[in-house]
């Protein structure tokens, strides 16, 4: 591999590849609700740069999952387009800037927000390059949820850049798309067999097998509405966030239960339809989820949000 | 006067030095605009020095 990366002459562009743009973009959407709705307000210009570093942040993790997995990038289609196994740029590369970019957007949340939210973004890198990337996502079927824990912090890190603390809200927002994760990509891999088996990567689809992973789906769907359901009950939540709550769920309920009952047969049948739907659906779910935190935190000057 | 036929490779190199540089010059942009923020939004900052303190005179006038 050396050889080659060698003789490369990267443009610009393949280096914002390398920060995943569209994972970045679900990082800032989610961040910036989680600053929205905490209770405390930063100065805009102060906002802009938390959201921005952590935004940073997440790409630089993502710059360090390509170095990384550029062997298994090479084999699957899904990413074999990727800077690195497309010999448009070296992973030497990769790696110098995931780690100048980890460092960077830590010190400068740090300075732009509080030292309390820089910790967790720095966590949440090591938690994705290291944990996830390096150690657990060849070894284990878990590794879906495993990934899905480090794609939940930038809500969290978003309220702590404004709030300074923790709360019971900036968990409960992670613990949304944490459990929303895993069946997401289940889905996914229902339909999109051969990708995960060819690179080695152990999907639960392999190893327990398929009926599993339907059960398993199913009961992530449950406690996710839980969840969803029970956030609308803290400080911001309210009456438009439970009405889409209660929407949201009870057709994703209704997709994951037929997922549940149907076998191979009838899935390949109509070309895995309620897996598809499912797996589509669920992108908007979650998008909608944060859209009505957000509405409800811009409503609320107005007499409209919350629950007052 | 240009000494060299532009190659692929000068094209790819230029579009590397520009978006550093477009990078670079908006990050400064962004460090002094937040400094000037952080600063403003601190209150008035007093030192040990030798110009009179403002709390301690006030509180003396008392």
């Amino acid at each position: 591999m050396a050889d080659h990366n060698a003789e490369c002459d990267p443009v610009f562009g393949d280096y914002v590849a390398l920060l995943k743009p569209r994972v970045m973009s679900l990082v800032v959407f989610t961040a910036f609700v989680g600053l929205m709705a905490a209770p405390v307000s930063l100065h805009p210009v102060e906002a802009f740069c938390a959201i921005l570093f952590i935004a940073i942040g997440g790409g630089a993790s993502g710059s360090l999952n390509m170095w990384w997995d550029a062997d298994i990038d090479a084999i699957m289609r899904r990413t074999k387009s990727r800077p690195i196994p497309s010999g448009r740029t070296s992973s030497d590369a990769a790696l110098g800037l995931g780690v100048a970019l980890s460092g960077l957007s830590v010190l400068m949340l740090g300075l732009a927000a509080n030292w309390h939210a820089a910790a967790w973004l720095a966590f949440t890198i090591f938690f994705y390059a290291v944990i996830y990337t390096i150690w657990l996502k060849r070894v284990t079927p878990q590794n879906i949820v495993i990934g899905g824990a480090a794609g939940a912090f930038p809500p969290l890190i978003g309220w702590v850049s404004a709030t300074g603390s923790v709360s019971i809200e900036a968990v409960l927002m992670f613990a949304l798309i944490f459990i929303w994760t895993p069946p997401h990509f289940w889905a996914l891999a229902l339909f999109m067999r051969s990708d995960y088996d060819d690179a080695d990567v152990p999907m639960l689809t392999v190893t327990h097998g398929r009926p599993a992973t339907r059960r398993h789906i199913l009961a992530y769907a449950v406690l996710q509405a839980v969840l969803a359901i029970g956030l609308a009950f803290t400080s911001i939540g309210g009456v438009i966030y439970l009405t889409v709550a209660l929407i949201c769920n009870t057709i994703v309920l209704k997709d994951a239960v037929s997922i549940w009952r149907r076998d191979e047969l009838a899935s390949e049948a109509d070309n895995f339809k309620v897996e598809r739907a499912f797996f589509r659906f669920s992108l908007l779910y979650l998008f909608v989820h944060f859209l009505a935190i957000l509405a409800e935190a811009v409503l609320t000057p107005y007499g409209l949000g919350g629950w007052s | 006067m240009s000494f060299r036929v532009e190659t692929d490779m000068h094209r790819r190199r230029r579009s590397q030095n520009v978006g550093v540089a477009v990078c670079l010059v908006l990050f400064i942009g962004l460090v002094a605009v937040l400094s000037l923020v952080k600063i403003t939004n601190t209150g008035p900052v007093e030192g040990y020095d030798h110009a009179p303190r403002s709390s301690v005179t006030e509180e003396a006038s008392q």
